[in-house]
């Protein structure tokens, strides 16, 4: 009995590390070879961890997109018409003029973004060649497959989905996303679904503590993901990739909110441009969310921006207007 | 030992983590500081500066008027976004960009293009081999002659470190914080 009780001799080799991040492939970087390995899951997650603590402008002409690089964004959205405008106007909502996204991708430094409608892989491919950072697949554009999403994985430049609870970001994840957002509700200036997808999400993952094997099983089977995304998702109380904010920002309090609410960044469409300072609100907003937990300045930064974008009460939107139902 | 880590943009997270594994690997004890304001610099060992964007990252520090302070820390490691606030010689700079110009180094920022040209490869280094992720990456193509090289990727230098005076600056264009505590390690024994 002794024997079992003795205690253990502490080994003179000391543990690996803990792994230094939080995404999906949380193993340690298995080995590479020497030469470079382009589009790999770690290349394109890593670039949206470096663009956490940022802000995400909408811009639809290089004029816009030097204006927000100025202002201290992180990356600009390339799109032809901002997301309150496509809701003003209807119709079909299509990827951009590639002339329109090239001007942008020459006139500034920082990442480029654009936008294809969800399923529509040829104008991901389209968008890929035009070698622009990272694509949105996004439910602002009008759909152009009710049943599948795009497959990510074929592709070596990232892409972003949205998500308003946590199996519809699982399932991205699982299709190869390399970051999420909530979808909230775009072009409205009303951050409240940007808060209620937030809260569920982090509220889905809060539950995952403590279950049994079984029990995540189940949940895999309801969410249609596989079960060691599951798993992972519980081990890390998070999302396994980066998490952004989106849909309905429009002031700097409404970015400190959603930071606080455990998002990595924030994505905002037509608050800047459709407010009557853009060049202001767009300086303020960023420096609200580098400066999230401080109210001192938060109530500086908020001083006098003038009137935010025109804004919509959800209420008013008859459901079938509404963007986040598409593509769950 | 105080390290702090500037958590304005970028990967922030991932430095707290990998500068406390490598802490724990050398046995040293360390307390890792979130900087976000200036008063958060006062009685710092070293300072962090993550990947991010570099044109936000200069804003934000100027705006929160961190630069004078951030000068007068002892040592300082960059990486990526890091590694473009540090350098004296910036190459694609957009006009009116601001910098720390700390290091005697030149670099270029997006040397290798858009994001579909980034990659990740083995990399044999002074401090041994690691994983390295090149996102985005600037190149350094100007070493002052104090700079010793550490890594190199087919003949050009992509990790590099320098001592002026009792001041020691690192400086990465890879991101080691996702894949290897080799260079937190060799950062947090600098000056010891």
């Amino acid at each position: 009995m002794a024997k079992f009780m003795a205690k253990k001799k502490p080994s003179k080799q000391k543990p690996a590390p803990r792994v230094p991040m939080h995404r999906a492939a949380a193993q340690p970087m298995r080995e590479q070879p020497t030469s470079p390995v382009f589009g790999s899951f770690e290349v394109k997650s890593g670039l949206a961890q470096m663009l956490k603590g940022g802000v995400i402008m909408d811009v639809v002409n290089s004029a816009q997109a030097r204006i927000a690089e100025d202002a201290g964004a992180c990356a600009v959205m390339a799109l032809e018409r901002v997301p309150s405008d496509i809701r003003k106007e209807g119709g079909v909502a299509r990827m951009s003029d590639p002339t329109m996204i090239k001007d942008i991708i020459s006139a500034v430094s920082i990442p480029v973004m654009a936008k294809c409608r969800i399923g529509h892989f040829a104008e991901a491919q389209i968008l890929q060649a035009l070698n622009v950072d990272f694509i949105d697949e996004s439910e602002v554009l009008t759909p152009a497959d009710e049943q599948f999403h795009i497959n990510k994985h074929n592709f070596t430049v990232p892409f972003v989905c949205g998500a308003r609870n946590l199996g519809e970001a699982l399932r991205r994840i699982h299709e190869g996303a390399a970051m999420m957002r909530t979808k909230g509700e775009a072009g409205t200036g009303n951050i409240v679904e940007a808060v209620r997808h937030i809260r569920s999400i982090n509220s889905s993952i809060a539950s995952l503590a403590n279950k049994r094997n079984i029990e995540y099983a189940n949940l895999a089977k309801e969410m249609r993901v596989p079960y060691e995304l599951v798993i992972t998702t519980a081990k890390l109380g998070r999302l396994p990739v980066v998490n952004f904010a989106a849909g309905g920002i429009a002031t700097p309090a409404d970015a400190s909110l959603c930071m606080q609410l455990g998002c990595d960044g924030v994505f905002v469409g037509s608050g800047i441009f459709k407010s009557s300072d853009p060049e202001r609100r767009a300086e303020a907003i960023v420096n609200a969310v580098a400066n999230y937990a401080d109210a001192n300045v938060l109530a500086s930064v908020s001083e006098g921006l003038g009137e935010p974008m025109h804004s919509l009460d959800i209420k008013d939107i008859p459901p079938n207007q509404r963007l986040s139902h598409r593509g769950v | 030992m105080r390290i702090g880590i500037l958590c304005l943009q970028g990967d922030f997270a991932e430095h707290s983590q990998t500068t406390l594994a490598a802490a724990y690997r050398l046995n040293t004890p360390c307390t890792v500081v979130p900087v976000r304001a200036k008063e958060h610099l006062e009685g710092l060992d070293g300072l962090i500066i993550p990947g991010g964007e570099s044109t936000t990252i200069g804003k934000l520090l100027v705006r929160n008027g961190m630069v004078a302070g951030i000068s007068k820390i002892p040592k300082i490691f960059g990486t990526c976004a890091g590694a473009i606030m540090l350098a004296k010689r910036v190459e694609g700079a957009i006009p009116g960009q601001h910098f720390l110009s700390l290091m005697d180094i030149g670099v270029k920022r997006n040397a290798y293009g858009s994001q579909s040209s980034s990659f990740q490869m083995r990399l044999k280094t002074e401090l041994g081999d690691v994983d390295a992720a090149f996102i985005r990456a600037p190149t350094i193509n100007f070493m002052g002659q104090n700079v010793k090289p550490l890594a190199y990727k087919d003949g050009e230098v992509v990790a590099a470190y320098e001592q002026v005076g009792d001041k020691h600056y690192l400086a990465c264009t890879f991101h080691p914080e996702l894949s290897t505590t080799l260079f937190h390690e060799f950062f947090l024994l600098l000056g010891k």
